[in-house]
């Protein structure tokens, strides 16, 4: 323990020798002096569960990797595709082929300069099954990299697939060095990004300084960013109130609420991941989709979010990718209606009502049981009545990937491209279709073309397409999607709230 | 001869029970749904395919049949080896190494404040029974046994933050050897909280334990030799009715020393029912078992210690 901080402050000051060495040298104007941004303290719930990029699904873990490793491509902050470690690149054609240019002169962390090999390595070792990488399925229409100079990586494609780039963003598939070793890695993270690993004190904080080296003239701005370890999000607030924190995102509405004010701005910023009541159409009544309309028909969405999430969101169809945005008024009954709903149910031979059950995760976010709660009272209306499971989430996600269940209240993540957000569930041959219980040829045939369009207007009208196919076959009932928000003390500049849960815009952060 | 039988039946029940512990905790942790798996992924494990589910399998060392899992960490565990976080690549005796001080030192501190609120507390209380001054005493003790610590806890710490724009709870662990000064802050408002909580039982059994002790023919003895009544309230009165007092705060330290996870997850204190907690969340079998198993050594451990400790105070015990 001792030495590891001693090494950690051994690091830091030869960082700070290095910051003060390039601020005497470099006296070009446009070059900024990159400590001049001070130093910000993030407040997090939990340490990250683990440093090794391409097993990371903890928010946490994702948000500090995401600073750390760079992609080819990136996301701005209107989740628009941007150039990456990827300079430029060029798509064949038939669809086949990706090209792209790296960028030069950028080097990892440890100072080894990152070339085309580096990024085949990456994206083979991802690709493969042994390395248990959780981006896999999103890349896997990749069927072999080629490097054929240092600055040129070319995918070839098994299949046209437009949702590709989308897929290359995100630490789960960030570029590390091609003889870097998961166990390396997990103890010493070695990227390209703004920041570089500093020091950690296992759940209790976990430090990043500025790489001088950073590809982006000026950025970061920040010196250093610590993620300090305070579990309670009220306690976060306490602690942005007393200025030991100065930046934090708050997931529970009440908390974030009530911090506002008194030195503390709040910023609202709608998520991509949508709750919804998800059905399993292998289980009866559930198969009629008269049965399903009418569950819908009975739900007022604006009233679950009201009585479960303060209102705090929005309500949403399938797709909740801004460039995508599904229509909500333009399902079946986008008014609650439970006349209607009871005429359904009697269509489908159900005058006397059915019996359902509900599942939903306990202690896993703030909402669940309060929509639960809702749609019980809502159903109950229309004769339909939602017998409710309360589960831990250990036993939930269990239940979930057996798809164990008649309906289940889920927060599932959204994506911003609609392929690799529904992808894995409505195509027949998606990972997810045993959960999603639902497919037809049509919805085959809608995301088969989707991932071949390369044009941008005629994927908009197949994303449309099958979000009205969902809604109107009652697949899922879609309802909200709630905010996130950040918490920022005023002398905190420059940050950019982002609709996922990546940071990225510390790198243009600075803190009086 | 008969010590040395006492202390061999001492070590065959601390044995057994670690033993039982051992199995409890490892079958407990089977059968709750869930691995580390879906602990760390949840519904993305959908999203992977068989072989890299097993090779994950593999990798946190669940492919194994339970028997050879169980006498593998427990033979583990025997030569000195608690296993190692895949988290954060740390061993649970590194983890341990650093959450326990912490745990000790917030129980120490929690356990003093008790002490030092309930037992006055409790004397105020008998020295006139059914007095008001006795109902107030008793209102105390019940609020204290009332409020739950998380509730005390958050609201402490957000009065303190909003009024006084202080919280040191907020800057970061500090160790002792680092900054003695801002460890103690850091360990005050939690250990008020847990103090209080203490105070609560303790001053319930001093009451109890004097009003018993006052009755006794010794103390009318004293009384009627003109002892003084200071006197007698500490040295007869108070000094014999320590054991059931010892008895209680030895079990509530016992307790504490099992780590206050409400409390510690509030104030950002990492001791080892954070360690616990963490492990539980991850679903980590390792760090969870060993973390429970020297949980229940040091239970057994201060048991002991208040056991020895009757012999100090009360010769009676010695004999017996």
């Amino acid at each position: 323990m001792r030495s590891t901080r001693l090494a950690g402050i051994g690091a830091r000051l030869i960082t700070a020798a290095m910051t003060a060495a390039l601020a005497l040298s470099v006296a070009a104007p446009g070059v900024s002096a990159q400590e001049d941004g001070g130093d910000l303290v993030v407040g997090v719930t939990s340490d990250a569960d683990t440093l090794f990029p391409w097993k990371a699904t903890q928010f946490q873990a994702f948000t500090m990797l995401g600073l750390i490793y760079d992609n080819l491509v990136e996301l701005d902050q209107n989740l628009d595709i941007v150039p990456g470690l990827a300079e430029s690149w060029q798509i064949s054609d038939d669809g086949m082929t990706v090209t792209f240019t790296l960028r030069e002169g950028v080097t990892f962390h440890d100072g080894t300069p990152m070339t085309s090999a580096d990024v085949k390595a990456s994206l083979d070792a991802i690709l493969l099954e042994e390395t248990g990488a959780v981006a896999r399925a999103a890349i896997s229409s990749i069927s072999s990299v080629d490097a054929p100079d240092g600055s040129t990586v070319v995918l070839n494609l098994s299949t046209p697939d437009a949702g590709l780039l989308a897929g290359l963003v995100g630490p789960n598939v960030g570029i590390v060095p091609a003889d870097a070793t998961e166990e390396a890695l997990s103890n010493a993270p070695n990227g390209t990004g703004p920041f570089a690993f500093g020091e950690r004190a296992p759940n209790e904080s976990l430090t990043l300084v500025a790489n001088e080296d950073y590809w982006r003239e000026g950025e970061p701005t920040l010196g250093s960013v610590e993620f300090r370890v305070i579990p309670d999000e009220a306690s976060i607030v306490d602690g942005l109130r007393s200025g030991a924190v100065q930046l934090a995102e708050l997931t529970d509405p009440i908390v974030a609420l009530t911090a506002e004010g008194d030195g503390i701005t709040i910023e609202k910023t709608p998520q991509l991941a949508y709750h919804v009541l998800m059905i399993n159409h292998t289980r009866e009544p559930l198969d009629d989709v008269n049965v399903r309309l009418a569950m819908q028909c009975a739900i007022d969405r604006q009233e679950v979010l009201d009585t479960a999430a303060l209102g705090e969101g929005a309500v949403i169809g399938p797709i909740t990718s801004p460039a995508y945005l599904s229509d909500p008024s333009a399902r079946p009954c986008p008014e609650r209606d439970v006349d209607r709903a009871k005429e359904l149910l009697a269509e489908a031979g159900y005058e006397d009502g059915i019996t359902i059950g509900g599942m939903y995760a306990t202690g896993e976010y703030a909402t669940a049981p309060n929509e639960a709660q809702s749609l019980q009272s809502q159903l109950a209306d229309a004769g339909i009545t939602l017998e409710l499971e309360p589960l831990e989430i250990g036993a939930y996600v269990d239940r979930w990937l057996a798809a164990d269940f008649d309906t289940t209240v889920a927060l599932n993540g959204g994506r911003p491209d609609p392929d690799t957000m529904y992808g894995r569930y409505f195509p027949s041959t998606g990972n997810l279709n045993q959960v999603a219980t639902y497919s037809s040829e049509t919805m085959d045939d809608l995301f088969a073309r989707g991932k071949a369009s390369g044009d941008p207007d005629e994927r908009k009208q197949i994303y449309a397409d099958i979000s009205r196919e969902l809604e109107d076959n009652a697949v899922w009932i879609w309802m909200f999607s709630g905010n996130k928000y950040s918490a920022l003390t005023d002398d905190v500049q420059g940050f950019v709230p982002m609709p996922s849960t990546s940071l990225q815009y510390l790198r243009t952060t600075t803190v009086e | 001869m008969i010590r040395g039988k006492r202390v061999a039946r001492t070590l065959a029940e601390a044995t057994v029970t670690l033993v039982g512990v051992a199995v409890l905790v490892f079958v407990m942790m089977r059968v709750v749904p869930g691995d580390q798996i879906t602990a760390s992924l949840g519904i993305e494990a959908g999203n992977m395919t068989e072989a890299q589910i097993d090779a994950l399998r593999a990798y946190y060392g669940i492919d194994q049949p339970l028997h050879e899992q169980f006498f593998g960490w427990i033979s583990e565990v025997a030569s000195g080896n608690l296993g190692v976080s895949q988290r954060t690549g740390q061993s649970v005796l590194e983890m341990t190494a650093n959450s326990l001080p912490v745990t000790i030192e917030l129980a120490l501190f929690a356990t003093l404040l008790g002490v030092l609120i309930g037992v006055p507390l409790g004397m105020i209380s008998a020295s006139r029974p059914n007095s008001r001054r006795d109902a107030g005493a008793q209102f105390v003790g019940l609020a204290a046994l009332s409020v739950p610590s998380f509730l005390l806890g958050a609201l402490l710490l957000t009065i303190v933050a909003r009024v006084l724009r202080y919280n040191p709870n907020a800057m970061g662990y500090a160790r002792p050897f680092e900054d003695l000064s801002l460890n103690l802050q850091q360990m005050l408002m939690p250990a008020i909280v847990l103090g209080f909580a203490l105070a609560a039982p303790i001053m319930r059994t001093t009451r109890s334990a004097i009003l018993e002790v006052r009755s006794q023919d010794f103390v009318r003895t004293a009384i009627g030799k003109g002892v003084s009544p200071m006197r007698i309230q500490i040295r007869h009165v108070l000094h014999n009715s320590l054991v059931p007092i010892v008895t209680m705060t030895g079990i509530q330290l016992g307790y504490l020393l099992g780590g206050a996870v409400v409390v510690e997850q509030i104030f950002s204190v990492p001791g080892i029912g954070r360690q616990f907690l963490i492990g539980m969340q991850q679903k980590e079998y390792a760090v969870v078992q060993s973390t429970v198993l020297i949980i229940a050594l040091l239970f057994l451990l201060v048991n002991l210690a208040t056991d020895l400790l009757y012999r100090v105070i009360d010769p009676r015990v010695r004999s017996g």
